[in-house]
């Protein structure tokens, strides 16, 4: 039981990553029609950011908050130096070209910081535990993780559903011609959308950081986590992209700690091992698949696509 | 107030437009009549920077806009209601007004544009792909007002509606006429437009065959019977 409740939060943790980092993603992806295989490089830098400042400043609070209006600048350049001429072209010319750019970031990762990795110390505040109940304590920063990403999901939230930014960039995502005739700029909504994506990203990428390392090439993996997760939340919706990255945090630490033991109920355990092993890593796309069959826009499809 | 001189418009290689002309002053409601097929769509989408015109020039309020991007001539003062409505349907009814909302000296705010359609103050929270079709072009309207526009552009704005709500519309330009606004009208009911409007233009293949007052068109059926197919 114990070890139940640790599990699900470290999916709840996951799941929050994994939608800040799939939010920007669909923004992106459903309001500009624009499929960005570089949202993962945002993240990696945005670790890389983080390590560097926090090597800077002495704090980690501060190389975190710094790093993220460093992000949300690179994602601007990023957008309006590479990717403005690609809205229009169809998506194979764009998978193309943000694998270059994934490539170009990964090559200029290893030439300015290295090829070692870095790794970010917690602060003292946040290396402890605490006794969630009786027998199970669990690391406090795993917690703040989890309250951060709560509070940027109700920000983004709160854009998108109760600001006037908000109601434009889901003006704009049904009707981009129309927005533009009623005097919205769109290409300006569009950087800033990017941009936000883009902190996002990195914040995700900031915060795994001390958890794992900072290294070249930590983007990808995630990325296609994330790309499963606005597949089944519905392409261009926050809300479907929240759902999605909790079931999908969920269903992969608990698939990956459980599975195992259920399939020894049916089969003999060494079996059971290796097929858990295979099956588990299997599950989000099995997911997916039956998400797609039900839903095949996803969960919270968005108007206008 | 809008001068339109020799413009040519193509959709990638077909040319659309052959020099079209049109101008509209101050306070004037003025037609645009042909034929389906004519260009009058055309027309209106090069006004307002939707598909650039190739050549020629389009002035409005002292500054030539044919070449500027379409949320700039919003700006400066072109409030767009346009063919099929084109609302927001995942935006409420009061998102749809307020959105894209430019508040200028004029005097269009949420509360009148509300009071202008009461059909709306009751759907205010419903979602704009949940109205029917006369309340979609009433909130597309509205939309436009709201942009506090100095010239209104409205493209088959009675299209497919009942009688009863196409009256309230011709009601409501009547109203907006005697506030001395601005207005370009397409539309297919002649009767309506004949007593509301000043001045019409009557489009063939993309250029003006003939234009004059109210009282000229009724007094010319040729025109009628060759170009509009009454
Ligand atoms: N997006 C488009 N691409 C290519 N041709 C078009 C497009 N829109 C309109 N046309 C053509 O341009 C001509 C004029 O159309 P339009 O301006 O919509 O006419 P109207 O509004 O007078 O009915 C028609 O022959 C139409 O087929
Ligand atoms: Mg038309």
């Amino acid at each position: 039981m114990i070890l139940f409740i640790e599990q699900i939060l470290n999916g709840v943790q996951i799941g929050l990553l994994l939608f800040l980092l799939a939010a920007g993603l669909t923004l992106v992806f459903g309001i500009m029609d624009l499929v960005n295989l570089a949202h993962g490089s945002l993240y990696m830098m945005g670790a890389y950011f983080a390590a560097v400042l926090t090597k800077l400043t002495g704090s980690f609070f501060l190389g975190a908050l710094l790093a993220l209006p460093a992000a949300l600048l690179l994602g601007i350049v990023v957008e309006v130096v590479a990717l403005r001429s690609l809205y229009s072209r169809d998506h194979l010319d764009q998978v193309l070209a943000t694998f270059g750019l994934i490539l170009f970031f990964n090559e200029a990762a290893q030439l300015v910081f290295g090829v070692a990795g870095m790794t970010i110390p917690l602060p003292e505040a946040l290396q402890g535990q605490i006794q969630i109940m009786p027998g199970l304590p669990y690391p406090t920063y795993r917690f703040v993780v989890v309250a951060v990403g709560l509070a940027c999901a109700l920000s983004l939230y709160w854009l998108v559903v109760r600001t006037r930014v908000g109601m434009l960039i889901r003006a704009g995502a049904s009707n981009r011609e129309m927005a533009g005739a009623l005097g919205v700029n769109i290409a300006r909504l569009y950087t800033l959308v990017f941009g936000l994506g883009a902190a996002l990203a990195a914040l995700a990428g900031l915060m795994a950081a001390p958890i794992t390392t900072v290294r070249v090439g930590m983007g990808e993996n995630i990325l296609i986590l994330a790309f499963v997760v606005i597949v089944i939340g519905g392409i261009g919706s926050v809300r479907g992209a929240f759902v999605a990255a909790f079931l999908v945090g969920l269903l992969d630490t608990v698939g990956r700690a459980f599975l195992p033991d259920i399939l020894t109920l049916f089969i003999n355990p060494i079996q059971a091992a290796s097929l858990a092993q295979g099956l588990s890593s299997m599950l989000i796309y099995i997911l997916m698949a039956l998400v797609l069959v039900v839903r095949p826009a996803g969960l919270f499809p968005a108007p206008g696509r | 107030m809008l001068e339109v001189r020799g413009i040519d418009t193509f959709y990638d290689r077909s040319q659309v437009l052959f020099g079209m002309e049109l101008e509209i002053r101050e306070g004037e409601v003025v037609t645009l009549l042909g034929r389906n097929g004519m260009g009058k769509t055309t027309t209106i989408r090069s006004i307002m920077g939707l598909t650039r015109a190739a050549a020629g020039s389009i002035r409005f309020a002292g500054s030539e806009i044919r070449e500027l991007p379409s949320y700039r001539i919003a700006q400066a003062g072109i409030g767009l209601v346009p063919e099929g409505r084109q609302i927001f349907p995942n935006l409420s009814v009061r998102e749809n007004l307020v959105a894209t909302a430019i508040p200028r000296d004029r005097a269009w705010t949420f509360e009148r544009v509300v009071a202008l359609f009461p059909r709306l103050a009751e759907r205010l929270s419903n979602m704009g792909g949940q109205l029917s079709g006369g309340e979609q072009q009433m909130l597309a309207i509205g939309r436009a007002l709201m942009t506090n526009p100095r010239l209104l552009i409205l493209d088959e704005a009675t299209e497919g509606l009942a009688p009863l709500i196409r009256e309230e519309i011709w009601a409501c330009l009547t109203q907006l006429k005697a506030q001395n606004q601005a207005i370009l009208v397409i539309d297919k009911n002649l009767d309506a437009l004949t007593r509301i409007a000043d001045r019409h233009y009557v489009i063939e293949k993309g250029r003006v065959v003939w234009s004059g007052s109210s009282a000229q068109l009724l007094a010319n059926p040729t025109v009628q019977h060759r170009y509009l197919g009454v």
